[in-house]
């Protein structure tokens, strides 16, 4: 599907005019790059309305489609393209950078210049990754990421914020090398096989390799993804990172970069070696239990505020990896809106704790307590940011994790994948202790940090949100409560191509028999149950 | 069963709603009467338009009910939910409590809140704890319920920390809203269970599915198990019963509210209205039933000694709630749901009338520092006195119908698992209801009546009328809620209303249980051990002042472990609570820090880094050492060369 | 009589006490003077052998270098002066500026 205007490249290059703008500017003009930057990440965010508004949820493939060839003699091309999977994390990853933006106006003061070029080529980098059709144009943004990352973190970060750079940039590293071999190897078996040199995913689709090779592949995209969601035991590059990257670095890392490794594993890993996949399901899966757990458990006794949350992702993110190998619609439709959700909320509750780091200079817990006296409309946001974070019904949290937890329970998949009704019983029982812990540490938090008296005199003179805040924040509110009580709204869109995808790898997994009857007869169900259905039976 | 649409039942719900958002957004401009007119009005409206609704109900019997669909919330991959309300026989019993014991409780709160500084913020919290309780009884398909299941979570931990500068406080609303959780996850797993088999969560997709046989039997008995495992967390059952005394850090309204009208009573009712499954598996019944009877004698044992007003009261509704457990357990739904009623409103009572004596004496709650109030507060002592009368199941009081109801079915009847069953359960129950006259009448005899040892120089406040009237509503139902079913003389009109809506149990009749004559016999047994306690009660607290003290002294090690709760929450505090934060440490500084972290990722960075030190002494970029280098291989080179051409 | 083996051996002798000079001396100036004196070594050789070779371009090599020689020193004292002024010694441990 060719559309006539290549809004996907205005969408994806905007984001560099800006970068190209802010250089054209005097790097005194802070006032001036702050705003340039913000208006053009408005209009990224209004096309990326514009893109979820036209998109069709009845359409499974790619949409907005554009394709040119890059290298003719090597088959790669710049071809971008958007479908289920990809556009919700578009449309959080364009919601998210204006309100970045915004919460940095008074948190960086320094090389404001070279802090929002990084930002915007950031932007570049992920929207590049979300979009691209093309291994190799794909690899091209995902390196692209790592470096204003690594700038955010090493120069505008905290004390330690070299060391952590450094272990960021290292670790992703180590996974993306391996990858790249993966696809090299993939490109020349689909060579060797066709006699076509391509890089175009969707061809690569149909590559056969060796159940050898396919496992060597799948193992390295997996790593390179594992390592970027992170699943434990890849983890600690995470803590570290967020704890010394400035506030807008967190919320990008936490809200977005960390989707990528999801996002990877639902476009090239899961469906480049479907029965490579089917082989490692089980190791995936008690991996994420066990992240969810170990997540929660080493998050209740981190003493760092930003430390507690980034350990609170890791075990967020495993029900979202839970989700995808239990590989049923309703699991792979909560996980995407897992992934906007955590996006979402952890989002929020970084840039609330940028907040008051501003004020205080300090995340430390010990140095809070009873600011919901001083701090009254701060307290709420922060309340209802750790509502949503522990999946309270009304919230996004409790609808995606709702669907990946049912999903996942009664996955016929799973049960094929563990051998064994049993098991998959067992893990998710585990997989939910993480739901009380998560209240647990989560509560935990809040009690030390709001309640109780006001002990220490630097609280007592600290001032609520101002509007500038309030306005960052407030959005964010407003999704947290949309998504809780109409997710169909998002769901809608992606249901169809989630259903295509799931089909599609079960089929070429070899669990056809049992995806295909659950999703039938599911779909029967959802016929009859419908008010649509019983709308139609009516006339 | 005949169904009408009515979108009325959406704006019961939502009144509150808006009375909880205005309030709490805008409620620090509003003045005192417009916060407190918007808190009362919004419930008082929900409340005259669910008598309205119920009206439609009750003159079809029970036999019609209203229903909503508002609108399709999560409908994906083969599940759809929709938020869909039902009014039906059992609903409307309960939207006309919680709304209407709510709306009391909300009045009487204008006078207890007076001069708190968050006022806005605590009707803000009422009104929110109303909307999730009124979504919790209307919804009609699992989810949904648990939409307001977890709501009045949420609303027990932000008001029991209501006054959250006390870190005690903020700790108990915590305690409460983890104990909540550990329920919640097991309502979860046993949703999933039933998904697996149903393909659908409403309630009525649920029955029909149910009925025909597609959930196993084994399996049905798993899913009410994990259900009750929330029931025991929402209803504060053994052995997640520990957040509820640690409640009554809350203001003492809220624990009217959370105790008597919302919260507690959920698991109850999610129980009945779940009876088509429960009445299915006999071993998930009996375990109701067995917990159920466990709980209510147990912790009215630790009622006998307490000394705090509340605390006493929190025990005791922990005991009431084991009752309706063994009510629904044994398969008498509507006799658990009429307990659930009646205790509704003389917990509410006395809930409030200890409220109004707290607030007389400025925040003393230690009975051993009141007595003699009688005189001084006259309307809180009489509505007191009947509604301690209904607790402790005096003859034609409410609660001596509910709860001889229940006792009078678990002696009869009989449960497949095994006689003995609903035999312990009365039993237990039969001595728990001795315990609560004897402690009940210790709390009147201590607070209201003999010498006063209020310390010199608390004035006792006199009572004020907006806070008296609830009491006196409340006290008259109290004294009358129990005629609906008064069944010894043969009205059964409250069982045969919820007939349609409830399920017929698996159990035995015994023998004797058609005879009217056995159930007079029974009702006597109680009302006898009722007449024990309070002669105890009596003869220790008003006659031989110095028994107790005696009693306590003899029985040191007794009544030490009585008094310290059977050191319940200090085992928790051991296990699982310390337990778990040390293997949390454990993890963080030995997992993560030290072998992934230290051994796996910075171990070869150092190990590079170690290389590159032994590396970079020969890059030492002096000149002399290079040139010596040079040297010596050149040297070495020629030698070899020499060597090779023969000339060495 | 001394014979043309006499004189290499003494221009090894010489060009290895002057290397010997440039890897242990740490003083400029001796530094560049073992060069010069490495420098003559070679100037012997070459002297020597092309007098027992018999041909002349080994003379005109020698002038070479020490001309090459003359200028080498000349720079190089040039930048031991410099340094000596920057720094008031020529100890050439004392210039490791540029050592990572």
């Amino acid at each position: 599907m060719h559309s006539g205007f290549p809004i996907l490249s205005l969408l994806l290059w905007l984001p560099l005019l800006g970068a190209f703008a802010i250089l054209m500017i005097p790097s005194r003009e802070k006032g001036l790059i702050r705003n340039l930057a913000l208006g053009f990440s408005l209009v990224d965010l209004a096309i990326a309305i514009f893109l979820f508004h036209g998109f069709s949820s009845d359409d499974v493939g790619r949409q907005f489609v554009e394709k040119w060839s890059l290298i003719n003699g090597l088959g790669v091309s710049y071809h971008l393209g958007m479908d289920g999977l990809s556009l919700l994390l578009v449309l959080l990853t364009a919601f998210l950078s204006p309100i970045v933006i915004l919460s940095t106006y008074k948190a960086i003061d320094d090389r404001v210049k070279e802090f929002f070029f990084s930002l915007q080529l950031l932007q570049v980098g992920v929207l590049g990754s979300f979009l691209s059709m093309d291994v190799f144009l794909f690899y091209v943004f995902w390196e692209l990421m790592l470096i204003p990352m690594y700038l955010l973190i090493g120069v505008w970060g905290g004390q330690r914020r070299v060391y952590a750079a450094v272990k960021f940039f290292l670790y992703t590293l180590v996974g993306s090398v391996l990858m790249l071999v993966a696809i090299i190897w993939v490109y020349l078996e689909h060579y060797k096989a066709t006699g076509n040199l391509t890089a175009d995913l969707f061809t690569l689709y149909g590559t056969k390799l060796s159940g050898h090779a396919q496992m060597l592949c799948f193992a390295a995209f997996a790593l390179a993804f594992a390592i970027k969601v992170p699943m434990f035991p890849f983890h600690t590059w995470l803590p570290d990172a967020h704890v010394e990257a400035p506030t807008a670095g967190s919320v990008i890392l936490a809200a977005v970069l960390l989707k990528l490794g999801t996002y990877g594993f639902l476009r090239f890993a899961y469906p480049l070696f479907p029965e490579a996949a089917a082989f490692f399901g089980p190791y995936i899966a008690v991996l994420a239990v066990i992240g969810i757990v170990y997540g929660a458990l080493v998050a209740m006794v981190q003493p760092d505020v930003k430390k507690l949350i980034a350990y609170s992702s890791v075990s967020h993110l495993g029900f979202i990896m839970l989700g995808i190998v239990a590989l049923t619609p309703m699991t792979v439709s909560g996980s995407l809106l897992q992934m906007v959700n955590h996006g979402i909320s952890t989002g929020l509750l970084f840039l609330l704790v940028g907040v008051i780091y501003e004020r205080r200079h300090t995340r430390l817990i010990t140095e809070f307590g009873g600011l919901a006296k001083q701090l009254p409309w701060f307290s709420l946001c922060f309340m209802v940011a750790t509502l949503a974070s522990i999946g309270l019904p009304g919230t996004n949290g409790f609808v995606g994790e709702f669907l990946v937890m049912l999903g996942t329970f009664n996955s016929s998949v799973l049960d094929k994948l563990l051998g064994g009704r049993a098991y998959t019983i067992a893990l998710t029982t585990v997989a939910g202790l993480g739901i009380i812990l998560g209240a647990v540490y989560m509560l935990w938090m809040v009690q030390r940090v709001f309640f109780g008296p006001l002990s220490k005199d630097e609280n007592r003179r600290l001032k609520d949100m101002n509007l500038r805040e309030a306005i960052v924040v407030i959005p964010m509110i407003i999704i947290i409560f949309l998504i809780g009580l109409f997710p169909n709204l998002f769901l809608g869109k992606v249901q169809r191509s989630v259903d295509h995808f799931v089909g599609d790898i079960g089929r070429r997994a070899g669990i056809i028999e049992t995806v295909s009857n659950d999703t039938k007869h599911k779909a029967d169900k959802l016929v009859l149950d419908s008010p649509e259905a019983k709308h139609d039976r009516d006339h | 069963m005949t169904d009408y649409n009515s979108s009325a039942l959406v704006v019961i719900i939502l009144l509150p709603a808006v009375g909880a958002l205005l309030n709490g957004l805008f409620g620090r401009r509003f003045p005192r009467w417009l916060v407190s007119t918007v808190g009362c009005a919004s419930v008082g409206l929900s409340f005259a338009l669910a008598i309205w609704a119920a009206y439609f109900v009750f003159v079809s019997n029970g036999e019609e009910r209203l229903r909503q669909d508002v609108y399709s919330w999560i409908s994906t991959g083969g599940l759809s939910i929709s938020i869909g309300l039902t009014l039906d026989a059992l609903s409307t019993i309960m939207v006309l409590v919680v709304t209407g014991v709510s709306f009391v409780i909300h009045i009487y709160s204008i006078g207890y809140m007076e001069g708190d500084p968050s006022y806005a913020r605590y009707f803000s919290y009422l009104n929110l704890f109303v909307f999730s309780m009124l979504i919790l009884v209307l919804g009609d398909s699992l989810p949904v319920l648990f939409v307001g299941w977890e709501g009045v979570g949420l609303c027990s931990y932000l008001l029991i920390g209501f006054w959250f500068e006390d870190p005690a406080k903020a700790a108990a609303g915590k305690k409460a809203f983890i104990a909540n959780r550990i329920g919640d996850l097991g309502f979860l797993i046993g949703m999933f269970v039933l998904f697996g088999f149903a393909h659908t969560l409403s309630i009525d997709g649920l029955a029909k599915a149910v009925a025909s046989g597609a959930v196993p039997t084994v399996w049905i008995t798993a899913a009410c198990l994990l259900l009750f495992v929330g029931a025991t967390g929402k209803s504060a059952q053994i052995p997640l019963y520990v957040w509820l005394p640690d409640a009554m850090a809350g203001p003492t309204p809220v624990s009217a509210l959370i105790h008597a009208a919302t919260m507690v009573t959920a698991g109850v009712y999610m129980v009945a209205r779940l009876s088509f499954m429960f009445a299915l598996s006999p071993t998930a019944s009996a375990v109701v039933t067995l917990v159920g009877a466990v709980t209510a004698f147990f912790a009215a044992t630790i009622g006998i000694a307490q000394t705090d007003i509340k605390k006493v009261l929190a025990y005791s509704t922990v005991s009431q709630l084991g009752y309706m457990f063994i009510g629904v357990g044994v398969g008498a739904y509507a006799a658990g749901i009429f307990h659930l009623m009646t205790h509704a409103f003389f917990k509410a009572c006395l809930f409030l009338g200890s409220g109004a004596v707290i607030h007389a004496l400025s925040g003393e709650q230690d009975m051993m520092r009141m007595g003699g109030l009688r005189r001084k507060m006259p309307w809180t002592y009489w509505t007191f006195l009947m509604s301690t009368l209904a607790i402790s199941g005096c003859p034609f009081f409410s609660g001596f119908f509910s709860k001889d109801e229940i006792l009078w079915k678990a002696l009869s009847t009989s449960s497949p698992v095994g006689g003995w069953v609903h035999t312990l359960a009365y039993g237990l129950g039969l001595a728990a209801a001795a315990i609560t006259a004897f402690y009940m009448f210790r709390l009147v005899f201590l607070t209201f009546h003999g010498e006063s040892r209020i310390p010199d120089g608390v004035h006792v406040h006199q009572e004020k009328p907006v806070m008296s009237w609830p009491l006196a509503v409340l006290a008259f139902l109290a004294v009358v809620g129990g005629l609906p079913g008064a069944s010894m003389f043969h009205v059964h009109w409250f069982e045969h209303f919820l007939e349609p809506v409830v399920a017929t149990a698996n159990v035995t009749q015994k023998g004797f249980a058609s005879l009217q004559s056995s159930e007079w016999w029974a009702a006597g047994g109680s009302v006898l051990v009722g007449l024990l306690g309070f002669a105890l009660a009596f003869n220790l607290y008003l006659q031989r002042t110095s028994g107790p003290g005696y009693l306590a002294a003899r029985f040191k090690r007794t009544y030490d472990l009585v008094k310290n709760k059977y050191y319940v929450d200090e085992i928790y505090e051991i296990f699982p609570i310390k337990f778990i934060y040390y293997l949390a440490l454990g993890l963080w500084r030995i997992v993560d820090t030290l072998i992934i972290d230290g051994l796996c990722v910075n171990g070869p960075a150092y190990a590079a880094r170690g290389l590159g030190y032994i590396g970079r002494e020969l890059q030492s970029g002096n000149l002399q050492v290079y040139a010596f280098w040079i040297f010596i291989g050149f040297s070495t080179l020629l030698l070899y060369l020499a060597h090779g051409l023969g000339l060495i | 009589m001394i014979s043309y083996d006499h004189y290499l051996v003494l221009a090894l002798a010489l060009f290895f006490i002057g290397v010997t000079g440039v890897v242990l001396r740490r003083n400029a100036l001796i530094i560049l003077m073992s060069i010069e004196l490495m420098l003559n070594a070679v100037n012997l050789a070459v002297l020597a052998a092309a007098r027992n070779m018999g041909d002349m371009y080994g003379h005109g090599l020698a002038l070479f270098i020490m001309t090459v020689a003359a200028a080498e020193a000349a720079v190089g004292l040039a930048l031991v002066l410099a340094m000596f002024r920057h720094r008031r010694t020529v100890n050439v441990d004392e210039f490791r500026n540029l050592k990572g």
